[in-house]
């Protein structure tokens, strides 16, 4: 009995999703181990989905798209107008690197509503390493491109010169908390998203175990299980999508750098 | 702060529940450093190779498709245009050839007009030439009667003055007295 309501407990663990598990052991690099995990094997899922769902729906490369095939084309145009919009003509050298973050991410918080299925973006350190590609993009590119006229970025026009080592000090103090935001953004709608969504799984379950009674009280979280489904895809494409085009925001900044 | 507690939480209960868990699964997951290397060796990993399939492969395919259809576009319309233009000008030759047709038709018809009339003018001046002889032809013919009538009631004068002369008088009358006196009556009548 004592152990039947432990592995309940275990199975409803809303923490239990995120484990990342190794799969393939490959050792030790330093001192962190180096496993292929299910993280991976989801990552590798995500690139899989991605690069065969645009192959394969772009395969009859038909004049008349059929279905398919405009799915393809609208989001391949929804995030070259998006990236054209915020970053001008010069920024669609970028839209390789934006498409590929932005396709990334969607598809890997769509692929975490899955259940069972393990959430990519849901980790700090994956939006982390995207959040700081991006800027390293930005800052990387920008000094290239405008050499030290890059840090006019920090500098806005017509600012009264007493209040400008003020402005100044705010505008590098929002550039470096951009990455921040922008990973934990991501991150914790994901985590989030999850957890509220297996918290109240675990309600139905609960409430399923006092019989009758428990069952037509566990119609409610059942409910809400279903509307926070949708609430959590509409998440899935609303925070992809802030991602994207905050990164093309940034990217503007790079090529534009004066106000 | 929510976060932090989370993963207290979850430590605690792992520690409850008193699991074999590996060193992986202590803390709450998305904290976990032990974890970071392998997720940021295979995310670098991923998404290079998402970025290289679909910068080389996909979205070049998908650009082409869209470069295609609105080159296609371009050029239906661009052909519609010709299209257009050749017929407005097919239809202004139309015109042009039906005004002409028209002009014409109305010089044939016009022409065909004067011939006629310039025949029935002629046909009614030969009509009229014709009876204008052949009434010149009557009147001669009437003043040969006429004279000759004329010429015969002298006679008829003559021989009726000597007739009414001889029954009056009972002998016979100068003839050429007689003549005299019907040629001097006639001369008064006229």
């Amino acid at each position: 009995m004592a152990n039947e309501a432990i592995a309940q407990a275990d199975r409803v663990d809303p923490i239990h999703q995120f484990h990342i598990n190794s799969l393939v052991d490959f050792g030790r690099v330093g001192d962190s181990p180096f496993a292929f995990t299910n993280s991976a094997l989801f990552m590798a899922i995500t690139v899989v989905v991605i690069v065969g769902f645009m192959l394969l729906t772009t395969r009859g490369r038909g004049l008349v798209p059929g279905r398919m095939q405009s799915v393809t084309e609208i989001f391949y145009e929804f995030t070259a107008n998006m990236l054209r919009e915020a970053a001008g003509t010069e920024g669609m050298r970028f839209f390789p690197f934006v498409f590929t973050l932005f396709s990334f991410i969607l598809v890997a918080n769509l692929i975490g509503m899955v259940p069972y299925f393990f959430t990519v973006t849901a980790h700090i350190v994956i939006t982390g390493a995207l959040a700081l590609l991006v800027m390293a993009l930005v800052v990387g590119f920008g000094f290239a491109k405008h050499g030290f006229g890059f840090l006019k970025l920090f500098v806005p026009d017509d600012v009264p010169a007493a209040i400008m080592p003020m402005i100044v000090a705010i505008e590098i103090l929002s550039f470096v908390s951009r990455p921040v935001s922008l990973s934990i953004r991501l991150f914790a709608n994901m985590l989030a998203g999850h957890i509220t969504l297996k918290v109240f799984a675990s309600f139905i379950l609960s409430l399923g175990a006092f019989g009758v009674l428990g069952w037509g009280g566990a119609i409610l979280p059942f409910l809400m299980v279903v509307a926070l489904t949708a609430l959590e895809i509409l998440v899935a494409f609303l925070q992809a999508y802030v991602f994207a085009i905050l990164t093309c925001m940034y990217l503007n900044d790079a090529l534009h750098p004066s106000h | 702060m929510v976060t932090q507690a989370l993963a207290q939480e979850a430590a605690e209960m792992a520690a409850e529940h008193g699991e074999a868990m590996g060193e992986a699964h202590g803390a709450f997951p998305p904290f976990d450093p032990s974890t970071f290397l392998s997720q940021l060796i295979w995310l670098a990993i991923f998404f290079g190779l998402l970025y290289i399939l679909l910068s080389r492969v996909a979205l070049p395919r998908v650009a082409t498709i869209l470069e295609e259809r609105n080159d296609r576009i371009a050029d239906d319309l661009a052909e519609a245009e010709k299209l257009k233009r050749e017929s407005d000008e097919a239809i202004a030759a139309y015109e042009q050839a039906l005004a002409e047709a028209r002009a014409k038709a109305h010089g044939i018809a016009q022409e065909a007009r004067d011939k006629a009339k310039a025949e029935i003018e002629a046909e009614r001046s030969k009509v009229e030439a014709d009876l204008d002889a052949k009434l010149a032809e009557a009147e001669e013919r009437i003043g040969e009667v006429k004279t000759k009538a004329l010429a015969e009631v002298d006679a008829i004068a003559k021989e009726t003055t000597e007739a009414i002369v001889t029954t009056l008088s009972g002998e016979s009358p100068n003839e050429a007295k007689v003549g005299e006196a019907v040629s001097q009556a006639r001369g008064e009548l006229r």
